[in-house]
């Protein structure tokens, strides 16, 4: 492949990549994402590969392999073009069935096609899937036509045009203003004003300069910056790109989490191929713009997503965030003026210089503009990451796109944010997906994080987990944080132990406020809004669990006890062979007996036991 | 897999202090643990305190001073998987293997650990063996998967270092 040493160059390459691909008259689609990896996706292609070159079509039926779609659930799955055929749960002895039926005779195999679990009806074509007709896959939809491992793919499919536009084009002040009128905010969960950032920063004095992407996602029950890093690394880049050019920055930094093994391989592949191009290094496409990109992986904590100790770690130090009396956009990296921006936040840069601010614009409310990626999981039908405009009710993404409660158990609570979020409960789904409306609500966006709760979840119980996840999380410098969630976890955990005391309520309401209001960074800052959500719209079970000394979902394992419903066990004996501590006991095909003194409340016999005869007393 | 060897990890990165992080991901993917000896090297060797290394080295969940065992089960406590129960996983594996999070089995073959999110949350709950994703699991499917690993491990080792997009 020719190097494009000047701006112009570039065209004449994805002209000449586009003509490479016209013998392919099919294309295979398979997600290759972590998700479908887990599910065995690498096995079906290897099969589909080798029966092509077997019927001797593999010169014309192109097998692309993809970053993760977002459907998860369904894994592997496979798109056929033309036809938008769609497969799910594919397993390599269905190569054979997908090539000489679907591939050399069009012929649709019944067995493969989606099933809509609401409907519980076929459906035919990827693009009348319920879970994807109702969003807005403005970034997504990329991820399914790019091969993550190929940069080729990216630039056929017009990648880096934004770049040249913004090299010929635009002069810093012109990219700058073009994202701040976008009203782009920060996507990883704090919102801020995506231009007023990179203003600030290209007018702090000094010439060496910072961008940095933060793919530290680090928020449990969300995934969108493993799957748009991991599926589309060039995106990303170009945005840093573009981010650099109007800041004046020559270096730039990857900050991926090391549990992201994929994402850090594809980041890495991606900075080699686009220093092979020229389009890192110095002098890109023969401009007088020279940036180049490093990839550091991180190290399993979860403070590291703050900026400050983000840049701690960089510097190869200990990641504790420090006071931001001086903003990281002057005194940042190194102490020099610092961009740092998420996954999500600089994919969308490219669309916004390519077609203009007030084409993001015109999607989301007043406040929040354009689309946003959320990780739908829990207790729904359709978990998977959703990419809706801002400003989409939660009922929408929870109903319509989720499919509502998987289990038939009645849908109590999202979950939206992370561990810096909150609960919100049904009579709450009104609320729209908007910086602002989560906030007052008492939860937050965050990073798009949104777990369904149903019936069976205890909501003390989940402040307890995040409690926990903070506490262990917290880095230690500040005491609030330190001490204070500390604290909040033991009243919390005295409560589902059944050692709860009426005025421990307020006290944990004081407490998170107090932490809330003294801690240092966001860790400590927002430590509050699991517990006051969750006492705010589910305090009735908090009380029952004091009070009554009750867990109403039956999840706190001090106020439950298991038995076994003599009527229906039928003494097949899983429940005793699966006890990890010995406390079932009883003869083949008869009633068997729970100990109470040596059973652990682990509940794995009731989640193993096929006729529900395991029973909460 | 980097190199067994720390004059390779440490190429092109010696009296760049900012390396350090790297580095020790990498002695923890080679060795499977920080020896001390390579802290140390790593201290002189990028010019950074040792006292930093080893501070590094206790804040950082990704690494650890004492060596693993030959398989080390990572169990998902990310928010989605423990809406559907991974605290049961953490309990089979306690109840089967006698081992906490963060402890290795007496015959020196399972760890068990524990990390935030694996971002596989549609799947969950999920676990890793020794890099291979197994997603859905439950208490029962972990003990089989266990029992299995201890028997057959040298193959299922052999798969997960194969890698992903070969």
């Amino acid at each position: 492949m020719p190097r494009p040493d000047h701006i112009n160059d570039l065209e004449d390459l994805r002209m000449q990549l586009s003509a490479e691909h016209t013998h392919f008259t099919k294309t295979l689609t398979f997600c290759g994402g972590t998700g479908c990896q887990a599910s065995g996706s690498l096995s079906v292609i290897d099969a589909v590969k080798d029966v092509l070159s077997k019927e001797g079509l593999d010169k014309r039926v192109l097998v692309r392999v993809t970053g993760c779609h977002g459907f998860c659930e369904q894994g592997p799955i496979m798109v056929l073009e033309p036809g938008n055929i769609f497969y799910c749960h594919l397993t390599p002895d269905d190569a054979h069935d997908i090539v000489i039926k679907t591939v050399s005779k069009g012929e649709v195999i019944e067995r493969l096609l989606y099933t809509d679990p609401v409907s519980g009806t076929k459906v035919g074509t990827e693009a009348e899937i319920p879970f994807y007709r109702a969003q807005d896959r403005q970034l997504l939809s990329q991820n399914r036509l790019i091969d993550p491992c190929s940069i080729e793919s990216y630039i056929v499919l017009g990648g880096y045009r934004s770049l040249t536009k913004a090299l010929t084009e635009m002069p810093p002040v012109a990219i700058i203003e073009e994202i701040k009128a976008s009203g782009l905010r920060g996507r990883g969960g704090g919102g801020f004003p995506t231009g007023r950032k990179w203003a600030d920063c290209w007018a702090a004095p000094g010439d060496e300069k910072y961008v940095i992407c933060n793919a530290d996602e680090g928020d449990p029950g969300a995934y969108m910056d493993r799957c748009l890093l991991e599926g589309n690394p060039h995106l990303v880049f170009e945005g840093m790109m573009i981010g650099a050019l109007a800041i004046g920055a020559r270096q730039g930094y990857v900050y991926v989490r090391k549990e992201y093994p994929l994402a850090v391989k594809h980041a890495r592949v991606a900075v080699q191929q686009a220093r092979e191009l020229g389009l890192l290094g110095e002098h890109i496409l023969g401009s007088t713009f020279s940036f180049d990109i490093e990839i550091a992986r991180g190290g399993g904590a979860f403070v590291c997503g703050e900026s400050t100790a983000l840049m701690a770690s960089l510097e190869g130090k200990v990641g504790e965030p420090r006071p931001k009396d001086v903003h990281t956009v002057v005194d940042g990296l190194w102490h020099k003026p610092t961009t740092l921006n998420n996954v999500e936040t600089w994919a969308n840069v490219p669309s916004i210089i390519m077609n203009g601010a007030s084409w993001f614009a015109s999607k989301g409310t007043k406040g929040s503009k354009g689309t946003k990626i959320l990780a739908l999981t829990g207790r729904v039908k359709n978990t998977g990451l959703v990419e809706v405009a801002m400003g989409t009710p939660l009922r929408t993404v929870v109903f319509d796109i989720g499919g509502g409660a998987d289990n038939g158990r009645a849908v109590k609570a999202v979950q939206t944010g992370g561990p810096s979020g909150g609960c919100l409960p049904v009579d709450k789904f009104d609320l729209p997906i908007d910086f602002e409306a989560l906030a007052e609500a008492g939860s937050m966006v965050g990073s798009g994080g949104m777990v369904v709760m149903d019936e069976g979840t205890c909501m003390v119980d989940v402040a307890k987990y995040f409690l926990a996840f903070l506490q262990d999380e917290s880095c230690g410098k500040c005491v609030p944080c330190r001490l204070g969630i500390d604290r909040m976890l033991e009243i919390i955990s005295d409560i589902t132990e059944g050692h709860g005391r009426p005025e421990q309520i307020t006290l944990l309401e004081d407490l998170a406020e107090t932490v809330g209001e003294t801690s240092l960074c966001a860790l400590g800052k927002s430590a509050r809004n699991p517990v006051l959500s969750t006492l705010r719209y589910f305090r009735d079970e908090y009380e029952a669990h004091i009070n009554q000394k009750r867990c109403p979902a039956g999840v706190c394992k001090a106020m439950v006890e298991y038995a076994i419903d003599p009527e229906k066990c039928n003494g097949c004996g899983v429940c005793r062979r699966a006890c990890p501590h010995g406390a079932i006991s009883g003869k083949k095909k008869q009633v068997h007996v729970i100990d109470p003194e040596t059973c652990r409340k682990c509940g794995i016999c009731q989640s193993e036991c096929k006729f529900e005869a395991v029973v909460i007393k | 897999m980097p190199d067994f060897n720390i004059d390779s990890i440490l190429e092109g990165r010696r009296s760049q202090p900012h390396q350090l992080i790297e580095v020790l991901q990498d002695v923890q993917d080679a060795f499977g643990y920080l020896p001390e000896e390579t802290m140390e090297t790593a201290a002189r060797e990028l010019g950074v305190p040792p006292i930093e290394v080893y501070r590094a080295a206790h804040f950082y969940k990704a690494f650890s001073l004492t060596p693993r065992g030959k398989y080390v089960v990572t169990v998902c406590m990310g928010t989605a998987c423990h809406v559907r129960g991974c605290d049961l996983l953490v309990d089979q594996v306690l109840g089967q293997l006698n081992v906490k999070p963060g402890e290795t089995s007496e015959d020196g073959l399972f760890t068990l650990e524990c990390v935030n999110c694996l971002g596989c949350c549609a799947l969950g709950p999920t676990v890793v063996i020794n890099g291979t994703y197994y997603h859905h699991m439950s208490p029962g499917k972990l003990r089989s998967l266990i029992e299995f690993t201890r028997r057959n491990g040298k193959e299922k080792i052999a798969h997960a270092q194969a890698g992903p997009h070969q």
